[in-house]
């Protein structure tokens, strides 16, 4: 039977990774995710996780150590957030160039400078461009979910990639909510042991690993890691027809709510899309067409459910807690990108809000609204919209 | 008709098809060194293949991995410039957990140890994982082109130290990643050299048996990047070590207190106390070593600046426990 524990995001990461089995954990503490770590080396002192836990000098040393036990054909996973991934960020791509299907836990963080501990996706979505896959956690159930669909989505023949799972900092890293731990057993029949097809380090089977590609061989590498990433599209949405029927938790790529009349659809990830949800609610009593669409996979990007879902808005309001300056969110590009060729089109309106842990309140969203409905009447509107900006202090 | 057994074994991992350069010291080094570790693990193990190689980027590194050709009979693995230690780290515990009986080799060369991998050396070392880490040491950034790394000698020609009106060439001491090594109290370090291939043999299989982590900085010739004749790099690497310049020495079970210096050879006279070596006289002045190379070409037009030489030799000497005469060449 599974049981339910009130517990943080962090730990509910550290469960996952424990009901995962990762023969190799290398990790070193940075706030907000050093719980997981933390919990990581709890279960492994009290026996409950058997694996090898590296206790590196560095991030940058914690991905490597993941690299070299993924190329030895174990399971591995690592845990950390905002300074901490931009450190690994070289590697990251190796990982992905090499396809090790390693699985990094995220504590999603603004990153420095000013520093900054608190939550925004600058960190992950800086990450965009290196291969991984990426999964945004709406809550603490979804955290742990997410990283179990992660090993099986990343592990799958047809992809080998790594991927990174992200939950908000603070917002979920360290709020405790009520989190269903699935049975081992069923986690085992979902995920099975990794067999490793092309890395292994065996001597009984030497093979080189991490080679120099000249002009003539660099290109058809890097469209592998494309060609996987597109595979993935396709092995995400069988590995949450299984996880449903496993686990009785329904995931999509694009998670909608209330979207089948709305004429603003409200775009967004994270923990933000609870907030959007309530947000929708509240104005669906007054009257006024929205709906919510929460990107639950952000890498691959999911192309042909943005086109699904841009067909049934007149605006999409997106809203984003990143920023690609001189171009608006991330979201924003992506959604461009979709929509460029489409014959018919809604109106895209970025928003750029809650970086660095400022809260996301309904005033804000209020603020967003008026514009998107400024734009569904027709009127000229900015296409990129910094909100809840105190301008009296610039 | 008696046959001799070969001195060391037939068994390759380095296999021949690399693209390093010819006279290249440090293919020379990694041959030897995998046929040490192969030799080692046989010892130990009962199986001579018993080993992965986790080795940083650098010549040696591009030199024998060019896709889809390998250079390497035994698994071996690259990620990037700094981790070589930490990717190892992850080899050897990976290892561990299934079961698997060996010791991995860790391969850097001098920019890939001593200047960007240093951190990712020190947490491996800390760590205690049981991993040989090999500094082939060739005292300059090789892969890009001979640019200084902090492990490149002083007075040393490279194209970012380049003598001058204002340079006398590198201007820095050579930084001695072994004793940093050694600082970690490990089971094993030593400085070796391809001038000396036995005792570096005998080196790199003591390192692969101890429980733990050692390290092993050997001394490679270049003949591109020191500017020398190809067929002389094991006569080069052995005047470093007769002429003073490269000391070989081991540290055992962290006693760095208790540093095994050997005698050189080339003359010198070696005076002991309780058996350790307390004083080294040299017969070779440096300048047999200099002369060699084209990178110290320059200093012969500054004597003083091989005394500034000199001078620091010895303190690094001093700072394992020796008192070095270096005499001058004869006018």
């Amino acid at each position: 039977m599974p049981i339910r524990k009130v517990m943080k995001a962090n730990e509910a990461a550290a469960w996952a990774a424990k009901l995962a089995k990762p023969k190799v954990i290398a990790a070193f503490p940075i706030t907000p995710s050093t719980l997981v770590p933390e919990k990581i080396s709890e279960f492994v002192a009290d026996g409950e996780l058997d694996a090898e836990f590296i206790k590196v000098e560095s991030e940058h040393s914690a991905i490597s150590a993941c690299v070299g036990a993924s190329a030895a054909g174990v399971r591995t996973f690592t845990a950390t957030a905002s300074q901490g991934l931009a450190l690994m960020h070289e590697i990251l791509f190796i990982a992905a160039g090499m396809r090790l299907p390693i699985v990094i836990a995220v504590g999603n963080r603004a990153l420095s400078a000013p520093i900054n501990i608190w939550n925004d996706w600058q960190d992950t979505i800086s990450e965009r461009d290196t291969g991984w896959l990426q999964f945004y956690a709406e809550n603490n159930q979804e955290a742990l979910d997410l990283i179990l669909i992660a090993y099986k989505v990343a592990e799958n023949e047809k992809v080998l990639l790594p991927a990174m799972v992200g939950f908000d900092a603070f917002i979920l890293t360290h709020t405790v909510e009520p989190v269903e731990i699935p049975d081992q057993e069923l986690v085992d029949e979902f995920l099975g042991e990794y067999e490793p097809k092309y890395a292994y380090l065996d001597p009984a089977r030497p093979v080189t690993q991490g080679t120099l590609a000249f002009p003539a061989h660099y290109m058809e590498a890097r469209y592998t890691v494309w060609e996987a990433n597109e595979n993935a599209r396709k092995v995400i949405d069988e590995a949450f027809a299984e996880f449903e029927k496993k686990f009785g938790r329904k995931y999509q790529k694009i998670e909608e709510y209330r979207t089948d009349d709305a004429e603003i659809i409200f775009v967004t990830m994270g923990s933000l899309a609870g907030t959007v949800k309530e947000y929708v609610d509240h104005l669906r009593e007054q009257g006024i067409k929205v709906g919510v669409a929460k990107m639950t996979v952000y890498r691959p990007f999911p192309i042909e459910e943005v086109r699904a879902l841009a067909k049934k808005a007149k605006v999409l309001a997106l809203l984003e807690k990143n920023v690609t300056f001189s171009v608006g969110g991330a979201l924003f590009q992506d959604f461009s990108r979709a929509l460029i060729n489409e014959s018919e089109k809604p109106k895209i309106v970025d928003f750029i809000l809650g970086l660095g842990g400022r809260d996301v309140t309904f005033k804000d969203l209020d603020e967003a609204l008026a514009i998107a409905q400024k734009a569904l009447n027709g009127e000229a509107v900015d296409e990129v919209n910094w909100i809840g900006l105190r301008k009296e202090i610039l | 008709m008696a046959v001799r057994k070969p001195p060391i074994t037939t068994r390759e991992y380095w296999a021949p098809g690399h693209a390093a350069c010819a006279g290249c010291g440090c293919a020379t080094a990694l041959r030897l060194a995998t046929k040490a570790f192969s030799e080692a693990m046989e010892e130990k193990y009962g199986d001579p293949n018993a080993f992965a190689i986790a080795q940083a980027t650098g010549c040696m590194e591009v030199v024998s991995a060019v896709f889809p050709y390998t250079a390497w009979k035994a698994p071996w693995l690259h990620v990037a410039f700094e981790n070589a230690a930490a990717a190892a780290s992850g080899v050897e515990a990976a290892w561990k957990k299934v079961g698997r009986k060996g010791k991995i080799l860790a391969i850097g060369g001098d920019g890939g140890t001593a200047d960007i991998g240093m951190q990712a050396l020190s947490g491996m070392l800390e760590r205690w994982h049981n991993v040989v880490y090999l500094m082939y040491d060739n005292e300059a950034y090789m892969n890009t082109g001979i640019q200084r790394s902090s492990s490149t000698p002083y007075g040393a020609w490279t194209t970012t130290s380049p003598p001058g009106k204002y340079s006398i060439g590198e201007d820095k001491p050579k930084k001695w990643v072994a004793l940093i090594a050694a600082a970690h109290q490990v089971p094993y370090v030593a400085t070796a050299s391809i001038g000396n291939p036995f005792d570096f043999v005998k080196k790199m299989k003591k390192a692969a048996k101890v429980d733990g982590p050692a390290f092993v900085q050997v001394q490679c010739t270049c003949p591109t990047g020191w500017k020398s004749p190809l067929e002389k790099g094991v006569e080069i690497a052995r005047l470093a070590i007769e002429t003073g310049v490269w000391p070989l020495f081991e540290i055992e079970n962290g006693d760095i207190w208790n540093i095994k210096i050997q005698a050189p050879g080339g003359g010198a006279k070696v005076k002991r106390e309780g058996g350790r070596v307390v004083a080294i006289e040299f017969k070779k002045p440096i300048e047999e070593y200099l002369k060699l190379q084209g990178r110290f070409k320059h200093l012969f037009k500054q004597p003083e600046a091989i005394d500034v030489m000199r001078e620091q030799i010895k303190a690094m000497w001093r700072t394992i426990g020796v008192e070095v005469t270096l005499p001058k060449p004869e006018e």
